[in-house]
């Protein structure tokens, strides 16, 4: 799948040579940028339509314990009890 | 060729990982229970972990699919949402060793948390701990899909356990573990602005992609400095436990 091809790309297209400092000062804030896109539309935003609901008040509850306690698994699933709390109302 | 080193370094992947391997878990059941809602039988969904191992876009491709999209445009997002892999493996490229098949298969254990945990902040990576970190991911990513897609009858609706939610809020988690600086957070928002300026207008996948541009924000002097910096200290973290090592195989043969 394409997923395959595209995750070999990358190794086989540089390996060995060392990277010019600007492509690795790029690369290290791709994650950053790439992650809070797909945060911020996933949570804000549904299809093609900007909207905030229970899952928006989840993801940013969720987001605040992983921020405070470190653990991953304590922001996801405070997320998901959040939301479903919030739906139930 | 296995080292005492690649070992310890496979633990600690599979030790740091452990938390995303049980967050995904969870993300994985969702994902079962959502695909089956979708319309894929509990076969096609299993497959689709086993080969993607991609969680952003396997769940673009069922948001598609869902939605009444065609397989091609499901395919096209999902590569799109997965493309963030070739600068990662772009990055990860110098640290695999190897012909150019070797360097491809390893470059398949590349998943969002095993990048960011493996990352010196130098710009090298340590291999055996993405091995380490994606195998635990990789583990628990199956069974959560296979038990989200045989038992989520029993669980009822996704939406009403709050499952959605779970996907942006584990990315949330890896995006707070990556944006440590200022610079990085900073980046963070320019990128999200971007994605949501988009929405509305640019078919799935793309506000993505076109977010990623935020990244150049790199290419300016002072994120470049930052860069060097660590690269420096780095290697001098390297200088001097190569010393304390040779210091102590000295103290060895002196006995």
């Amino acid at each position: 799948m394409a997923t395959a091809v595209l995750k070999a790309i990358g190794p086989i297209a540089l390996g060995g040579r060392e990277l010019p400092l600007w492509v690795t000062s790029v690369i290290v804030l791709l994650a950053p940028a790439l992650l809070a896109a797909l945060v911020f539309t996933q949570a804000f935003a549904d299809g093609k339509d900007l909207s905030v609901g229970a899952e928006t008040v989840g993801v940013v509850a969720g987001g605040l314990v992983a921020w405070r306690s470190g653990s991953i698994v304590a922001c996801v699933v405070v997320a998901a009890v959040l939301t479903a709390a919030l739906r139930a109302l | 060729m296995r080292t005492e080193s690649a070992r310890r370094a496979f633990r600690q992947g599979l030790r740091e990982g452990a938390p995303f391997a049980v967050a995904g878990f969870v993300l994985a059941v969702s994902f079962g229970v959502i695909a089956r809602e979708a319309g894929l039988s509990a076969l096609a969904t299993i497959v689709m972990s086993l080969i993607m191992f991609a969680g952003a876009a396997q769940f673009t491709a069922i948001a598609i699919i869902g939605g009444g999209g065609t397989v091609g445009a499901a395919i096209g997002a999902s590569a799109l949402m997965n493309s963030r892999f070739l600068p990662m493996g772009a990055a990860l490229g110098p640290s695999l060793p190897g012909g150019a098949l070797k360097r491809a298969a390893q470059g398949q254990a590349v998943v969002d948390a095993s990048w960011a945990l493996a990352g010196r902040g130098d710009g090298t990576f340590d291999r055996w701990l993405l091995f380490g970190a994606s195998a635990a991911q990789y583990l628990t990513w199956q069974l959560g899909t296979i038990a989200g897609a045989l038992g989520g009858d029993l669980l009822g609706d996704p939406a009403e356990l709050g499952l959605d939610a779970i996907y942006p809020a584990f990315f949330l988690g890896l995006l707070l573990a990556e944006a440590r600086t200022l610079r990085a957070a900073g980046v963070a928002l320019l990128g999200a602005g971007i994605a949501l300026a988009l929405v509305p207008f640019a078919p799935a996948g793309v506000p993505i992609l076109v977010a990623s541009l935020a990244a150049l924000v790199g290419l300016t002097r002072s994120a470049q400095t930052a860069v060097a910096e660590a690269q420096a200290r780095e290697q001098e973290r390297e200088r001097e436990h190569l010393l304390e090592r040779e210091r102590q195989e000295r103290e060895r043969a002196a006995r």
